[in-house]
């Protein structure tokens, strides 16, 4: 698994302070507080499908980007992710419901409690390597589920739990319109958080290990430590990620959350780009669009001979799972580093554009 | 207590721990042979199981001619995704191996439920009688068949690798690839060979399930009930995968006698091969019969 450790020629960074900038230039840096800008006043422009859609792609980002850390910066391994967001959505609607805590205050709660939970899931990790690793998270999306299933004092066992909407200081964000901005914050939040994770020590000792653990050992890393580190990482964004799933959906269940929901944070970042940030969002809009976008073709082809004859409006949900593994499949056969790589070639082949050569 | 219960339970427990036994063998013979972790094996039972089942009623086909052509096909099947798939992926990160047999797994349920529907098929009826008595137990008919073929199909395993050329070859490329291909056997066919047997293996297994209880997705559970199964043989062991299968299909079923009896919880049945799973890699990650796995630096 590559990472974006590829550096264009003629790139001549004298320092470690000048290697380590979030942007590497200033254009780029003011093109991404524009583009922040500019996405605050989506609510304004679009619909309120497009705003679902764009609400979605922000919860589910986050909750990829800690998949991210694990799979792109540790090199191990869940297919257990769905089980933490929802672990994180169980907890938040339980705390807001049960103690006098207020939701704003709740979901970092869930955050820092699923976490917990993914350092107990972690330390037993932290000694499997590779296929042992991917059995045990296996298990871990297994049993969690389980546990939802027959905890009803906290998920309300068969029953959805419900959820409160989401307030501070007594203001109750009501609609779309006005839970996009507390995703939004949340979003850019925590991507600024990981990639400063990355400029610092311990993210550095993570990619090592991804890179080499034992040289990484041999280097004086602590593997257990780490490893356990990025678990708890990873269920610590997951676990954000399902309260504000939560919040927005105002109830919680356990339907959709099986290893299918799993198989779909490990696509949004092998899609995105494994090791890569900004990856993570693109592969995150690319996976959920995707759906839609079929959901767009099924509907324009109804009542055509194609639509009759595989009759694919009645078995939309299946085609959604088929393209789902289709991508995975091709992206990992076809371009392994994703479309962050693919927008870095897009980005040098303009940079030079009338003179490619 | 309630020993006929137990009884009843324990047989059953072989039975579908058999079952287990001859899946995780197919499992782990790509995973000796190739290195890749099938994720896809509860579905390449399901396939065998609806392509018999289409042939069989849709086709009418007797089944003394589609059992064989079922298995054609799944050898044939088996081929074909190793040479398309996973050919391109050799030398490839091992996340990147599971992950691609991940997605196949998606595709093939995906598909599966698109091409035949979500609901349960009964099987046509192979065997006319119900259940014979055996010492005072009344086993059913198919549960003894299954249990014949299960081991029909384990004995005819080893032989395959103890007396065969190809099995010799075989177990020459899981010990070492560079001597393997010095010694002139093409690791390229070995590879393709050994997909198209688990392929056709596991469609075995598939047939027997769905004579039964019936074809339906649920079938591909029995693809994630490897991994117990295997973990607890020891991934690179095949009669380690045969005995783990049984020790997870009789826990499963002893924690079902426990749960009905005592513990009233419900479900402890589906969840149980996890704990288990959870503790061997905790305290035994290699397994039973294993290799365990030395760096030297």
């Amino acid at each position: 698994m590559a990472g974006p450790s590829l550096i264009p020629s003629g790139d001549y960074r004298t320092t470690y302070a000048a290697d380590t900038t979030i942007f590497p230039t200033k254009a780029s840096r003011n093109a991404a507080i524009a583009g922040i800008v500019l996405i605050c006043f989506a609510p304004l422009a679009f619909s309120e499908y497009w705003l679902s859609i764009l609400i979605q792609i922000g919860i589910f980002a986050i909750a990829a980007l800690g998949l991210n850390i694990l799979v792109g910066f540790t090199g191990q391994i869940s297919i257990g992710h769905a089980a933490f967001f929802l672990f994180g959505a169980f907890t938040s609607a339980y705390i807001s419901n049960t103690l006098p805590i207020p939701v704003f205050f709740a979901i970092p709660l869930a955050g820092v409690i699923t976490a917990l939970v993914g350092l107990i899931f972690g330390i037993p990790a932290a000694r499997l390597k590779g296929l042992y690793l991917v059995i045990a998270t296996l298990a871990a999306q297994y049993i969690l589920l389980d546990f939802f299933s027959r905890a009803d004092w906290f998920s309300g066992g068969a029953a959805p739990a419900s959820a409160n909407p989401f307030s501070i200081f007594g203001y109750v964000f009501r609609g779309d319109r006005q839970y996009f901005y507390v995703v939004l914050t949340y979003l850019v939040v925590s991507y600024l958080l990981v990639t400063n994770l990355m400029r610092t020590r311990d993210g550095r000792a993570l990619v090592a290990i991804r890179d080499h653990y034992l040289s990484a050992e041999i280097m004086g890393i602590n593997l257990t430590k780490y490893r356990t580190l990025s678990f708890g990482l990873a269920a610590f964004f997951a676990g954000i990620a399902g309260a504000l799933y939560a919040h927005y959906q105002l109830v919680v269940s356990n339907e959709g959350f099986g290893i299918e929901r799993s198989i779909i944070f490990l696509a949004m970042v092998i899609i995105g780009g494994t090791g890569s940030i900004m990856g993570t969002l693109m592969g995150t809009a690319f996976v959920v669009l995707l759906p839609e976008s079929m959901e767009w073709i099924s509907a324009g082809l109804k009542g055509s001979a194609i639509d009759k004859a595989l009759s694919l409006n009645n078995n939309i949900t299946f085609l959604r799972e088929i393209a789902i593994g289709l991508i995975i499949i091709a992206f990992l056969m076809f371009e392994p580093d994703g479309l962050a790589h693919r927008w870095r070639q897009i980005k040098t082949y303009w940079k030079l554009y009338p003179f490619s050569h | 207590m309630n020993l006929q219960f137990l009884v009843q339970l324990l047989v059953n427990g072989l039975v579908v721990g058999t079952l287990y036994g001859v899946v995780a063998m197919s499992f782990v013979l790509i995973y000796k042979a190739t290195q890749v972790v099938n994720f896809a094996q509860g579905e390449l039972l399901l396939i065998g199981a609806w392509v018999c089942w289409a042939l069989l009623t849709r086709y009418q086909v007797p089944f003394w001619a589609g059992m064989p052509l079922t298995l054609v096909f799944m050898f044939v099947f088996g081929i074909a995704i190793q040479v398309v798939i996973l050919r391109p992926m050799i030398g490839e990160p091992i996340i990147s191996v599971i992950m691609v047999t991940i997605g196949l797994s998606t595709v093939f349920q995906a598909s599966l439920k698109w091409i035949f529907g979500v609901n349960p098929q009964p099987f046509p009826r192979v065997f006319t009688s119900q259940s014979v008595n055996l010492l005072g137990l009344q086993i059913q008919t198919v549960y003894i068949m299954s249990l014949v073929v299960s081991v029909a199909m384990m004995i005819g395993m080893a032989w395959f690798f103890r007396v065969s050329k190809y099995g010799l070859a075989m177990r020459a490329t899981a010990f070492d690839q560079q001597v393997a291909q010095s010694l002139g056997i093409s690791v390229k066919n070995v590879f393709a060979m050994a997909w198209a047997i688990s392929a056709s293996v596991s469609a075995v297994a598939g047939v027997v399930v769905a004579v039964v209880n019936g074809v339906s997705s649920g079938l591909s559970a029995y693809g994630i009930k490897v991994f117990p199964a295997a973990i607890l043989g020891g991934l690179d062991s095949i009669g380690g995968a045969v005995l783990g299968g049984i020790i997870i299909g009789l826990l499963e079923n002893i924690a079902q006698y426990i749960d009905s009896e005592y513990l009233h919880w419900g479900n402890l049945y589906e969840i149980a091969p996890f704990y288990v799973l959870v503790i061997i890699l905790m305290i035994k990650p290699y397994g039973l019969f294993g290799t365990h796995d030395i760096e030297r630096v």
